[in-house]
């Protein structure tokens, strides 16, 4: 079966209210520090595999390991993410997935994570202040952070082939992945409202830098993985979203069209004449009525764009031997495609973007509100703010206006389980059953200190080995970390 | 059929059916929203000018 491994890397916003000395990086920290039980948390380590590596699941090292980086703030979860500082954020990295309902499952429980850490984090926040996070790209003053989403793809794929054919999917798609905000940033053309927090902040076509100059290809190319044989596509140009149907159809539908790219079923690319200036169009687009030039000469709006992307995708996924998940991501993608054809209004149950404003537009009827009432303003935060309570996303779902794939259990249980059909089991399993012996991790190795004089490295080069189905029933057979190292040597004598 | 064909003729039987639906419940979506306008009002942060005045983030990724 052709699998895709995805994941989200997502770094949320943060503020304390009250606080005139509110410093981000030590309340990021703080956050961070707070999650769980920080005593025995086990740290990320930054050891780099040689890049030219080509081994393939187990195989034993030894390597002295010299781990005197108990100053980052850092933490490998019991669900195979990561939880660290970024810059000035607390970001959470998902663990690595085999499906996009996973990938959005999570994604999710990333949120839940975060929200844990912060409640946490408050009993150390002076009386009167409030710790808030919020899954937003934007504080609306010209500051964006990030909502990556990466993707493992066949090494084989020209980069060329990606660039041509992803370019305009990427430009079209922020009507499917938008989050919306008020206003326009970045010396970028007015709006009272736009469907992306992110496309103002877009200057290239491609390019490697995250922080300026952003591209919307993102030549960062860190597999985590055998980079002869994969390549790990880095987007950028998206943003985070709350809904659980829209982060679906989001990492769903980059996926599936990847996948028809890898199998050459995609055909002669779709090419924009200027991507970068048609990003801020589709942006401002709220009646998606906008028409963009293609390269043939022709014209199209965002959404026509997406219905070929969808016909391309649909016949791809009625052949190909893939993910049942993917006809649901077909089905969504299709469902949204109509609807948006009819107005946002009748998308605001699944898309932030749609949500937000049509919120923001009641308020504006009831109360006379105009585009710069500092209300308006609230609403747009508020919106993204995690804590159940307080975060308007949150009110409508429990007021049945916005839809969701998954139960409160389910995200519960991703945050303390790792998904079964990537390596991440096999990290995750192993905090869950090994947590003293586990000395760190990353995405491409565990770290164990079984009592020897030098510590062990297991490498995991595949992230499609290491699955519940493939080491479940060796890590059964061990009661502690040394017989399953003993067992794992074994296995590859 | 092409796709855009085939696209707006979904469009217009869906269009029926959400007009239809749309005018059936009337008034009562109208309640429905005041409802949870005022369930909003009473979660959202007090002063919300000085709310977003002091929310800045640093740029990240």
């Amino acid at each position: 079966m052709h699998t895709r491994v995805i994941g989200t890397e997502v770094e949320y916003g943060i503020t304390i209210t009250n606080d005139d000395a509110f410093n981000p990086v030590t309340a990021s920290a703080l956050v961070v520090n707070s999650y769980g039980n920080g005593g025995d948390r086990v740290r990320w380590s930054y050891i780099d595999e040689s890049p030219g590596r080509d081994a393939r699941g187990f195989t034993l090292g030894e390597t002295p390991i010299d781990e005197t980086d108990s100053g980052l703030v850092n933490a490998v979860l019991d669900n195979g993410a990561r939880l660290y500082v970024d810059h000035a954020h607390p970001e959470y990295s998902s663990p690595e997935c085999a499906d996009p309902l996973t990938a959005t499952l999570y994604d999710k429980a990333g949120e839940l994570v975060m929200h844990r850490a912060a409640v946490s984090a408050s009993h150390l926040v002076r009386d009167g202040r409030t710790l808030i996070l919020h899954k937003n790209n934007s504080d609306g003053k010209g500051n964006s952070y990030g909502a990556h989403e990466n993707y493992l793809v066949d090494r084989q794929v020209p980069f060329s082939a990606i660039v041509h054919h992803l370019t305009a999917f990427l430009v079209s798609r922020q009507i499917l992945t938008g989050s919306g905000k008020l206003g326009a940033e970045h010396g970028r053309d007015a709006t009272d409202y736009q469907i992306t927090q992110r496309a103002d902040f877009f200057e290239e076509e491609i390019g490697l830098e995250t922080t300026l100059k952003r591209p919307i290809i993102n030549t960062r190319d860190e597999p985590h993985a055998d980079p002869s044989v994969y390549r790990r596509l880095h987007v950028i140009f998206g943003d985070a979203t709350m809904s659980e149907i829209q982060t679906f159809v989001k990492v769903g539908s980059t996926s599936l069209l990847l996948m028809a790219l890898e199998d050459d079923a995609l055909g002669q690319p779709i090419r924009l004449r200027s991507p970068v200036p048609a990003a801020h169009a589709v942006s401002r687009d709220l009646g998606l009525s906008h028409t963009l030039e293609l390269r043939d000469g022709t014209m199209s709006s965002a959404l026509a764009l997406q219905w070929r992307y969808l016909e391309l995708a649909r016949d791809y996924a009625g052949t190909a031997d893939i993910s049942p998940v993917y006809k649901r991501v077909v089905a969504e993608w299709e469902s949204l495609l109509i609807d948006l054809e009819l107005g946002y209004e009748n998308v605001a149950d699944r898309l932030d973007w749609a949500a937000k404003l049509h919120l923001m537009e009641a308020y504006r009827t009831r109360d006379g509100l105009t585009w710069r009432n500092p209300k308006l303003a609230l609403l747009d935060l508020q919106f993204h703010d995690i804590d159940p309570k307080r975060g308007l996303y949150h009110r409508l779902v429990r007021a049945g206006r916005m839809r969701r794939l998954f139960t409160d259990d389910q995200v519960d249980r991703a945050v303390s389980e790792p998904p079964e059909n990537t390596r991440a089991w096999f990290r995750g399993e192993s905090l869950r059953r090994y947590r003293s012996a586990v000395v760190a991790a990353n995405w491409d190795s565990l770290v164990f200190d079984i009592g020897d004089s030098n510590l062990i490295r297991v490498p995991m080069m595949d992230p499609l080995r290491g699955t519940r189905g493939l080491v479940e029933a060796l890590f059964d057979e061990s009661p502690d970390a040394s017989t399953l190292i003993n067992k794992l040597g074994g296995e590859n004598d | 059929m092409t796709e855009r064909e085939r696209s707006s003729r979904r469009e217009s039987e869906d269009s029926t059916q959400h007009h239809d639906a749309v005018a059936s419940r009337g008034d009562d979506v109208t309640d429905k929203i005041d409802d949870l306008l005022d369930e909003i009002d009473s979660v959202l942060e007090e002063n919300a000018e000085e709310f977003v005045k002091n929310y800045v983030q640093k740029g990240g990724e």
